[in-house]
């Protein structure tokens, strides 16, 4: 019966490989032809790709479908009549369908990415113990931005709209089409402090050494920071959200 | 003191209107013509514990609208609402814990689940203790039927099971007030009666306050003794459905099956409303003759074959009562 699930676990996870392997022939190109000096080294390049694909599942791609079938259709008047806060309900929503597939993905796939095609062990045990949270704080970061995408459906209603800008901003803004590392330095620079790249760049620069212990705590707090700033954004734009609601049709 | 309370509840909506077509759709793109729904303009009533009173309207009258400011999911424009002493909107959570909701035309059911684990999730949700969910969960299985299809997901469900589902999902917190939307929309007779005889076993022996809106006049005959009748967002009738008869029309028909085709009945007490063949409808005003007395009249004057006494379909009289007040 859950046939069809594990195909299509199956198929994702040769994809994800697949598209590794190009990235990472295209990063080899770029260093034996470039004679500037790059941020990181290609191993470190190597590093960052793989494990992007790995955790591809956590990227914050679209709003909740569910949710956004349920303001439409206006079954959302359901949620409402239930005695339980809206937002934890929604975020925990979001955490689990970022967490189940990139945990059911990531073991496997950078098991087989550091067998086979160059991901490097992390710098050292400090870098290890400090990608932990950096990793964690990622991952709630993206849950609340899916639901504060989720809750401007509450005035947009349809979701189209930030459902095609939302990928394009964070497959460029992320790391996840180009390491943040090999973008010119002031575009970097601001990204740097950007929510998007919380979510896995500043993990992944921490897991092959690129920041020094020195450099872990302000950019963890940084996440945190980024994680509690769309929290609370998304819990006041719901208080706003609920008042100004229609539940659609009749 | 009412357990709720209504006053000059105001709602209005934003329709936002293009005109039909390619050039409608670009003169829309640059102005957008907004006209706004009055869908409740002033509704003031007050409902006392254990009532059970049915909230009737044509589409767009507003029914809809007054529920979800009661349940606590639409904010109006201006009012006052108290429900349990509470203000819906403004403690949407404790007041939500209150009320057991059932729309109609939606589900509350996780789609893909076993009707079963719904129920527990929902008791999850509303904080039920284990053992007084079991309790309730039981009775509503044996009020509702619905051992056989506890294990079956909702999706496969037929629209009558759904629905004495939803019933049960909305009652596992035995709620003290229920808000009904719609509760027999598309039901076939036979379940049509199940959630009467629950909603009226409810109202009886648990004292639950019951709002009820529907466009089904059999469910006001058989459940409500109090009526609200709203249409264009106002109050044109609240009391009893008795009282919804008198004020508009307080005749009754009588209906004569009678032996010759072509015989007509007449008395100076009744008037001759409808004939069709062998069949002669009357109407009377049982304030003037009793429906006794007509009766002998007319069949010491014409054999009969078969006869009885009827209230006007009440159809007939909400139909009325729009007419009278559209002119």
């Amino acid at each position: 019966m859950l046939l069809q699930y594990r195909v299509a676990a199956l198929a994702g996870f040769v994809t994800q490989i697949f598209w590794g392997l190009v990235r990472m022939m295209v990063v080899e190109g770029f260093y034996s032809a470039s004679s500037a000096s790059p941020l990181i080294t290609l191993e470190q390049a190597v590093t960052y790709i793989w494990l992007g694909q790995g955790f591809f599942r956590m990227i914050p791609w679209t709003a909740d479908q569910e949710i956004v079938q349920k303001v439409r259709d206006g079954s959302v008047a359901y949620d409402l009549v239930r005695p339980m806060d809206l937002y934890w309900a929604w975020y925990c929503r979001a955490l689990a369908m970022l967490s189940a597939p990139t945990l059911m993905r990531a073991a496997p796939l950078l098991t087989i990415a550091w067998s086979f095609f160059g991901l490097q062990k992390p710098a050292s045990l400090a870098h290890f113990l400090a990608w932990l949270p950096s990793m964690g704080l990622g991952l709630l970061l993206s849950a609340a931005i899916v639901t504060t995408v989720s809750l401007s459906l509450f005035w947009t209603i349809s979701g189209e709209g930030v459902s095609k800008l939302l990928p394009a901003a964070v497959w460029m803004f992320s790391g996840m089409v180009v390491p943040l590392p090999f973008l010119p330095d002031r575009l970097r620079m601001i990204l740097e402090l950007l929510p998007s790249s919380s979510i896995i760049d500043t993990p992944f620069r921490i897991y092959m050494g690129q920041y020094t212990p020195e450099q872990f705590m302000p950019h963890i707090l940084l996440q945190a920071f980024w994680t509690l700033a769309l929290v609370l954004l998304g819990k006041a734009a719901l208080a706003r959200g609920v008042r100004r609601l229609v539940v659609q049709g009749g | 003191m009412p357990q709720i309370v209504v006053e000059d509840l105001v709602k209005t909506y934003r329709v936002s209107e293009r005109a039909a077509g390619i050039w409608g759709a670009l003169r829309g793109v640059i102005s957008r013509r907004e006209r706004e729904v009055h869908a409740l303009a002033g509704i003031s009533f007050s409902i006392e514990a254990g009532e059970l009173v049915g909230y009737i309207g044509p589409n767009g009258a507003g029914k809809s609208s007054t529920l979800k400011i009661l349940s606590g999911i639409l904010v109006p424009d201006s009012g006052r609402c108290s429900v349990l002493g509470r203000t819906p909107w403004e403690e949407r959570l404790a007041h939500v814990a209150q009320i057991g909701v059932v729309f109609g035309q939606r589900t509350q059911l996780w789609w893909d689940l076993p009707v079963i684990e719904s129920f527990s999730l929902i008791g999850e949700i509303y904080r039920v203790k284990s053992q007084l969910l079991q309790k309730t969960l039981n009775d509503m299985i044996e009020l509702l039927d619905l051992r056989s299809i506890l294990d079956v997901p909702v999706r496969q469900l037929s629209l009558g099971q759904r629905m004495r589902c939803d019933l049960a999902a909305a009652l596992l917190h035995s709620p003290p007030i229920l808000f009904l939307d719609e509760p027999t929309i598309g039901l076939d007779a036979q379940a049509k009666l199940a959630v009467r005889d629950v909603v009226r076993g409810l109202n009886r022996e648990r004292r639950v306050t019951v709002i009820l809106t529907t466009h089904d006049l059999d469910d006001i005959e058989a459940l409500c003794s109090r009526v609200i009748l709203i249409s264009s967002g106002k109050i044109l009738f609240d009391g009893a459905l008795d009282a919804l008869r008198t004020k508009i029309s307080p005749d009754r028909h009588l209906i004569v099956d009678l032996v010759e085709e072509n015989a007509v009945p007449e008395d100076c007490e009744a008037r001759l409303i409808h004939k069709d063949g062998h069949r002669a409808t009357l109407a009377f005003d049982p304030r003037q003759v009793s429906a006794a007395e007509l009766i002998a009249r007319i069949t010491k004057r014409h054999p009969v074959r078969d006869l009885f006494v009827e209230n006007p379909p009440i159809e007939e009289l909400i139909a009325t009562l729009y007419r009278s007040e559209a002119s």
